[in-house]
């Protein structure tokens, strides 16, 4: 028997991997969360595509200045030793290898690091893809952040995306609700599974084989 | 005497062109110059393609440029959003033309322009339907020292509309916090650049080290009002 990671002990897991001194972008939605958790003992810093390093959590209410926002447009604060840029650079910071971690979420990812995570091609749906291709493939480590099966209860770990692709062989660990994956030119290799879950039923659940 | 401060933004806005590409800044709440756009629905101009990280969103500003019918083409790389309705049913129903550009790629392209590069490789993109002209044809690629890129080519402006903070008579500009965004990169790239200010600051009065646009790159400079909010930033833009 094993339980799943809750949203916050993922968070908490992808934190515990941030080490200091790292210059970190973190992707709109559940990335986010990786911001409560990363140790204080450590200093971090965060990157906001929209021109911004050094960002701080959310302001308190009344004191919201939409100036200051990150790339999901909420409000933020900027830290003590936070800096401004325009978007050429911030983008250059990125695609030039300057940002240690980039963390995202994700509709597929091969076992090799392709990563689909912009559109999931449907039919008659507005194509919008923001920053996430100039993210998947810039950091030196891009760290994807998912459920491992979708509703369904199919694997998101894929021979082969079947989904739009955002980048190649760009995903180096998948941080998932069941277990922490590494990507390699060979395939996927284990870091850790919760705790319960053999490497025989992971396997299963993923429909391929997972080197130790 | 060099004076760019135009008394009003119709003044400034008086020469566009139909058929101009008009770039315009902001993100998000961010650095959005509404005044210029409005300003540029009452001129009248045309056939217009514009460029903006979004297309509009909710009724106003770049939504209400696109419910005139006079943007034939948007560049941008976040169409779709919760309240992007106006752009989505234009969209849907053929009436304008998306060209979806990640986001890096539409910055390094408007830099491109304003610094004469006739075109670069970018590694982002690159395998993806991204990488594609409009036509479906693969747009070029080559693989430098083991690693794949595909060409782009830079984005021009006939006119570029930015919203900066305090300004001075050469157009020299500051911006505020995360409003800076697109600004100094569509400033370089656009042929005629208006930017709003806040503030007009007396000449010598900007920090010489601390102007992140050079006035070479402004045409005119107009000051609008502040609607401040606690933490001093705009309550709505």
């Amino acid at each position: 028997m094993y339980t799943k990671r809750s949203k916050t002990e993922l968070a908490q897991r992808v934190a515990q991997d941030i080490f200091e001194g790292a210059y970190v972008n973190l992707g709109i939605g559940q990335p986010t969360l990786v911001a409560n958790h990363i140790p204080t003992h450590i200093e971090v810093v965060l990157h906001s595509e929209n021109g911004i390093l050094g960002m701080g959590p959310a302001p308190e209410s009344g004191a919201e200045d939409y100036d200051l926002i990150n790339a999901g447009k909420q409000p933020v604060t900027l830290r003590a030793g936070g800096s401004f840029f325009h978007h050429a650079d911030s983008f250059a910071m990125m695609r030039g290898g300057h940002l240690d971690i980039c963390v995202l979420g994700a509709f597929q990812v091969s076992a090799t690091g392709d990563l689909a995570n912009w559109s999931t091609g449907e039919l008659g749906s507005i194509p919008a893809v923001g920053g996430a291709m100039d993210l998947a493939i810039g950091a030196k480590q891009t760290w994807v952040m998912m459920d491992l099966l979708t509703k369904k209860g199919e694997s998101k770990i894929v021979e082969h995306c079947t989904y739009p692709l955002t980048g190649i062989g760009c995903v180096k660990r998948i941080y998932s609700d069941l277990a922490t994956l590494e990507c390699t030119p060979h395939g996927l290799k284990l870091i850790d599974t919760v705790d319960g879950l053999t490497q025989g039923e992971l396997e299963k659940l993923l429909g391929m084989p997972v080197m130790t | 005497m060099i004076d760019k401060i135009a008394p009003n933004i119709a003044h400034a806005l008086a020469h566009v062109q139909d058929g101009a590409t008009v770039l315009i800044g902001g993100f998000g709440t961010a650095g959005i110059p509404n005044e210029l756009i409005d300003g540029l629905i009452h001129q009248g101009a045309r056939d217009l393609t514009v460029v903006n990280n979004n297309a509009g969103n909710g009724d106003s500003g770049l939504a209400a440029l696109l419910k005139t019918g006079r943007v034939k083409k948007i560049i941008c790389s976040f169409p779709r959003q919760a309240d992007s309705f106006v752009f989505d049913e234009l969209y849907r129903s053929g009436q304008i033309e998306l060209e979806l550009v990640p986001q890096g790629n539409l910055t390094e392209r408007l830099r491109a322009a304003g610094a004469g590069i006739g075109a670069f490789f970018t590694p982002t993109g690159f395998g993806t339907e991204l990488a594609k002209n409009a036509d479906g044809s693969p747009k070029e690629t080559r693989r430098i020292d083991g690693k794949d890129y595909v060409l782009e080519y830079p984005i021009y402006g006939d006119l570029a509309l930015i919203k900066a903070e305090v300004g001075d008579r050469w157009g020299n500009l500051t911006f505020r916090k995360a409003a800076r965004n697109f600004g100094p990169v569509m400033a370089a790239a656009a042929k005629f650049t208006v930017a709003t200010v806040h503030r007009i600051a007396e000449l010598g009065e900007l920090d010489p080290e601390t102007i992140v646009t050079p006035g070479i790159y402004v045409s005119k400079v107009v000051k609008i009002n502040h609607v401040a909010t606690q933490a001093g930033g705009l309550k709505s833009a």
